[in-house]
């Protein structure tokens, strides 16, 4: 038997409504007429396009590659034409637009060259990795971080475990729930994927105990080599620092990641993904996406191609007729309000929710300093304290309080009795913070480069100056020399010196003018 | 009683020797004042306060002579950094403006004469070109001070406000609910 899992802090237990979605097969969703791929779909750097307008592209082909370190290309999900690269509006909670690739179905699905590494038992971590990479793979869980960075724990750090997340702890989100049901072989082996690509010796896969056909599933097709547990059901045991402290009762510090303390988790989409990549060579190319809520007649699991927009799938699950149509990208805690439908489905999106309530539905009222959000807390932060300074836009104090170590899980909103929008007062505080800190960098650098500016200017006239001295000493040496050759040496002479100088005049304005 | 004398005058001395070695050893070169000032001003090098460049504007907020609200730029936040920072009142007279979001210079190419005139305005030598060529801004560099606008003698330049895009884009503060009720 299994070790009694550790426990974590706070927490909440909100209604699940995973019974709507958890019955229904996954099913591949028809292609839409258009795709949408945004060249930002993961954190960090966008991709760069590398097809033009007009270009045909076979399904998983890449068409734009990674744009830095922290960056993995973007790949056709189906064979078509490049229509367009324009901006286009994308999941994000600013409802902006940003540059996406579209293309045109052709209706053959046709794949381009998959180059499969079934042999990744015997390959190089390194090389795994940037199989992962190459494949486009990114954190399905919602953050979209870069997986191969995750699987590069760098010099002197010793991964020991990998977890596996399969919590799925959001309430209504059933696309992890569905796929380690359907496709637990894939989720093992991409589970021994990852432990290859870290060289971690122990491997388990967290599974929330509200799923125990999944926990079947898994346990039949687990195997050697790789365990699996189940946690009690409380949100946000999914979160990747309280899944650490569940599974292994570490805790991450403060700031740090769970690398820090020798683990690394990926969720079940992105393992399953891993192995897809390398054992049949496809890159990440779609994904499980839950459609439900009140507003949707079937909700349903489907298989979708990135870029399918948004409307599309709403169309594949009845929509119930609604005035005012609510959609949400995410779960209803951590989820975020979509402007426009015409979004499309990118790497992180695992659940559309329609017409769910997210917002409270009565007004806020003054806090009365309960303290309840403090217990709610799973980080064990005083949301009560980083309230007061972010509200008052103190933003150091609020940063004292370790804001950023907050993880938006939204468990001290819910509880709260006055109905404080807690986790939009942080989320307001941190992007200030960001946006004040990046100004500060501008700062420096604008800083420097006048300090270099001014050092320049002062350097060019102690030149000028040394020059004209030399000049003014030059007559005396130089003409005596000049006055014994013959009169037309010397006039070419007299020339080629004029020339070297005007040359050397604008070589120097030049530099000037270029530096 | 000699003692007591003489073992204060030992004392005496003994101290003296202390502080009279750290001021030599630990003496701070420069006003660290001006470096705190420095730190908090936007390094735009604009002159809008009047003085050459922020360095300046902070020598002389240091040195008393000139109020701390005069760094358009900064906007209030600035002034308010400064009156917490000196513990003066944020001053009389106009109160500064707010930033307006980011604006970056941007010469209109197939205008420009090529005669240098801005890249030797620029206090931060983001504009790039030579004599007789086009010139072009850096924009990652480019720090709004619009000093480049006035000098170009074709009017090529004009000051552009950058779009929000993802990255600098900011969640709003909370609607203000009825919590005051």
């Amino acid at each position: 038997m299994s070790p009694k899992p550790f426990a974590i802090p706070g927490g909440i237990h909100p209604p699940g409504f995973k019974e709507l979605s958890n019955g229904e097969p996954i099913a591949p969703a028809p292609l839409p007429d258009l795709l949408v791929f945004p060249l930002q779909q993961h954190i960090g750097v966008p991709a760069e396009p590398v097809v033009r307008v007009g270009d045909r592209v076979l399904k998983g082909q890449v068409v734009a590659r990674a744009g830095g370190y922290v960056s993995v290309p973007v790949h056709a999900s189906t064979s078509g034409r490049v229509v367009a690269i324009e901006d286009r509006p994308v999941p994000h909670p600013s409802g902006l637009r940003a540059p996406c690739i579209v293309v045109k179905p052709d209706g053959e699905d046709a794949w381009g060259e998959r180059v499969p590494l079934p042999d990744w038992q015997s390959v190089e971590p390194s090389r795994l990795r940037s199989a992962v990479r190459e494949a486009g793979i990114v954190g399905m869980g919602g953050a979209g971080f870069p997986t191969f960075i995750k699987l590069s724990p760098g010099p002197g750090k010793v991964v020991d475990t990998v977890i596996v997340n399969g919590a799925e702890c959001e309430p209504y989100i059933t696309s992890d729930d569905r796929l380690m049901r359907e496709r637990p072989e894939e989720v093992v082996a991409g589970a021994r994927i990852a432990r290859h690509a870290v060289q971690a010796r122990r491997c388990v896969i967290g599974i929330e105990d509200n799923k125990p056909e999944a926990y079947e599933a898994l346990r039949r097709a687990a195997g050697d080599g790789v365990e699996v547990e189940l946690v009690p059901t409380l949100y946000p045991t999914g979160g990747e620092k309280q899944l650490v402290r569940i599974l292994t009762g570490r805790e991450v510090p403060s700031g740090k990641l769970p690398l820090d303390v020798g683990v690394v988790v990926q969720n079940v989409a992105t393992v399953a993904a891993m192995y897809r990549a390398l054992e049949r060579g496809e890159p990440l190319v779609s994904r499980v996406v839950t459609v439900t809520g009140p507003g949707v007649g079937r909700p349903r699991n489907l298989e979708v191609a990135f870029g399918t927009p948004v409307a599309h799938l709403l169309s594949q699950c009845d929509p119930r007729p609604a005035q005012v149509r609510a959609l949400v990208m995410g779960g209803p805690m951590m989820g975020f309000a979509l402007h426009d439908d015409a979004v499309p489905v990118v790497k992180t999106s695992n659940c559309v929710l329609v017409d769910v309530p997210t917002a409270p539905a009565e007004p806020a009222l003054p806090c009365i300093r309960c303290g309840s959000c403090s217990r709610a807390c799973p980080m064990s932060l005083l949301p009560q304290q980083m309230y007061w300074y972010s509200r008052a836009k103190d933003f150091d104090r609020a940063r004292e309080y370790n804001l950023f170590d907050c993880i938006e899980c939204g468990c001290c909103a819910y509880v709260c009795p006055s109905h404080i929008p807690l986790v939009q007062y942080f989320r307001f505080a941190k992007s200030e913070i960001v946006s004040l800190d990046r100004d500060r960098q501008r700062a420096d650098l604008a800083k420097s480069r006048h300090a270099r500016r001014v050092e320049r200017l002062e350097a060019e006239k102690r030149e000028r100056e040394e020059r004209l001295q030399q000049k003014k000493k030059a007559p005396a040496g130089a003409a005596p020399g000049a006055v014994s050759e013959d009169p037309k040496g010397a006039a070419t002479q007299a020339a080629v010196e004029r020339a070297r100088a005007k040359q050397a005049a604008k070589a120097e304005s030049d530099t000037e003018a270029g530096s | 009683m000699i003692i007591a004398v003489a073992a204060l005058t030992l004392l005496a001395g003994l101290f003296g020797l202390v502080l009279g070695y750290s001021s030599v050893r630990f003496r701070v070169e420069g006003d660290p004042v001006v470096d705190q000032i420095d730190g908090l001003l936007p390094q735009m090098q604009c002159g809008q306060c009047g003085l050459p460049g922020c360095r300046q504007y902070a020598e002389a907020v240091a040195r008393g002579e000139a109020e701390i609200n005069l760094c358009v730029p900064g906007g209030a936040n600035v002034v308010k950094a400064l009156a917490d920072l000196l513990g003066r009142d944020p001053g009389s007279g106009d109160a500064a403006e707010g930033p307006k979001g980011r604006q970056v210079a941007v010469i209109d190419e197939p205008w420009c004469v090529g005669c240098t005139v801005c890249a030797q305005t620029c206090p931060v030598d983001a504009i790039v070109g030579s004599a007789k060529h086009l010139h072009t801004v850096l924009r990652s560099e480019c720090t709004g001070c619009a000093l480049c606008v006035d000098p170009c003698p074709v009017s090529c330049i004009r000051m552009e406000t950058v779009p929000e895009d993802l990255r600098t884009w900011k969640w709003a503060y909370p609607a203000p609910a009825r919590e005051a009720a």
